[in-house]
């Protein structure tokens, strides 16, 4: 485990689309605030998740805050280990010019080997 | 060992919370260290003195509270994610306390493990 100075490093994993349960959204504020607490952390993007990073996010008809531009902003909390799963993307039609940040792309086996790296894993 | 405990779901709804405790529970009896238990999403739910389930059913809120009691288990409740369920400090049950987010990160960094209970 790297404690060096009280750092740990801290995974998100984000399954789940961005809307029709709370669960995106809930993750993004624990991502902010572990940022805060200075460690080291990275998000990934698996299934579903990936539809978070959708470009063009329209959220009017559901009456719901579209929180997406949070996700623009997460360099300057230093947050700029975005993680997407490849096959997650491809599965949906998705290509990183879909995408409205610069992320970095895995294949399945690749995610595994850096999930097996951290110290601490939230998934959601 | 030291374990931090984070929880997702409300309770009777989803298994989560029944693992946790049961987790929890063992994890205690084998003289390991429960640091922290985080409630987060609509795992908040779990805290609420106003739950009443049938008789014959477990009482998920009673029983976490005995742990804490008998435990000196933490029973930490997200302030944001409460006040948004109608979680307040009004009716909370005993043993539970609201505060922050940073209380899980905190115990995310100090606890040898982190386990997530949740879908």
């Amino acid at each position: 485990m790297s404690e060096e100075g009280g750092i740990k490093k801290f995974m998100f994993v984000n399954r789940k689309a961005p809307y029709g349960t709370v669960y995106a959204l809930e993750s993004l504020e624990v991502v902010l605030i572990t940022a805060a607490f200075d460690q080291d952390v990275s998000l990934a993007f698996l299934d579903d998740g990936v539809y978070q990073l959708k470009k063009g996010q329209q959220t009017k008809g559901i009456e719901t805050k579209n929180f997406s531009p949070t996700f623009r902003a997460l360099d300057g909390y230093d947050i700029e280990k975005l993680y997407v799963e490849r096959e997650a993307m491809e599965e949906r039609g998705l290509t990183e010019a879909d995408l409205l940040v610069d992320v970095i792309v895995l294949s399945r086996v690749e995610m595994g080997e850096l999930m097996e790296q951290q110290d601490v894993v939230l998934s959601c | 060992m030291k374990f931090g405990i984070l929880i997702n779901e409300g309770p009777y709804q989803h298994q989560a919370s029944d693992s946790a405790y049961l987790f929890c529970k063992a994890a205690l009896e084998k003289g390991h260290e429960i640091s922290r238990v985080f409630f987060y999403n609509d795992g908040v739910n779990n805290s609420t003195k106003l739950t009443e389930p049938p008789q014959d059913d477990r009482n998920i809120v009673q029983r976490w509270s005995k742990m804490g009691e008998e435990h000196g288990v933490d029973l930490v409740v997200c302030v944001a994610a409460a006040l948004r369920r109608g979680i307040r400090d009004e009716n909370l049950a005993p043993g539970f306390r609201i505060s922050g987010l940073g209380q899980l990160v905190e115990v995310g960094i100090q606890a040898d493990r982190l386990v997530v209970f949740g879908d």
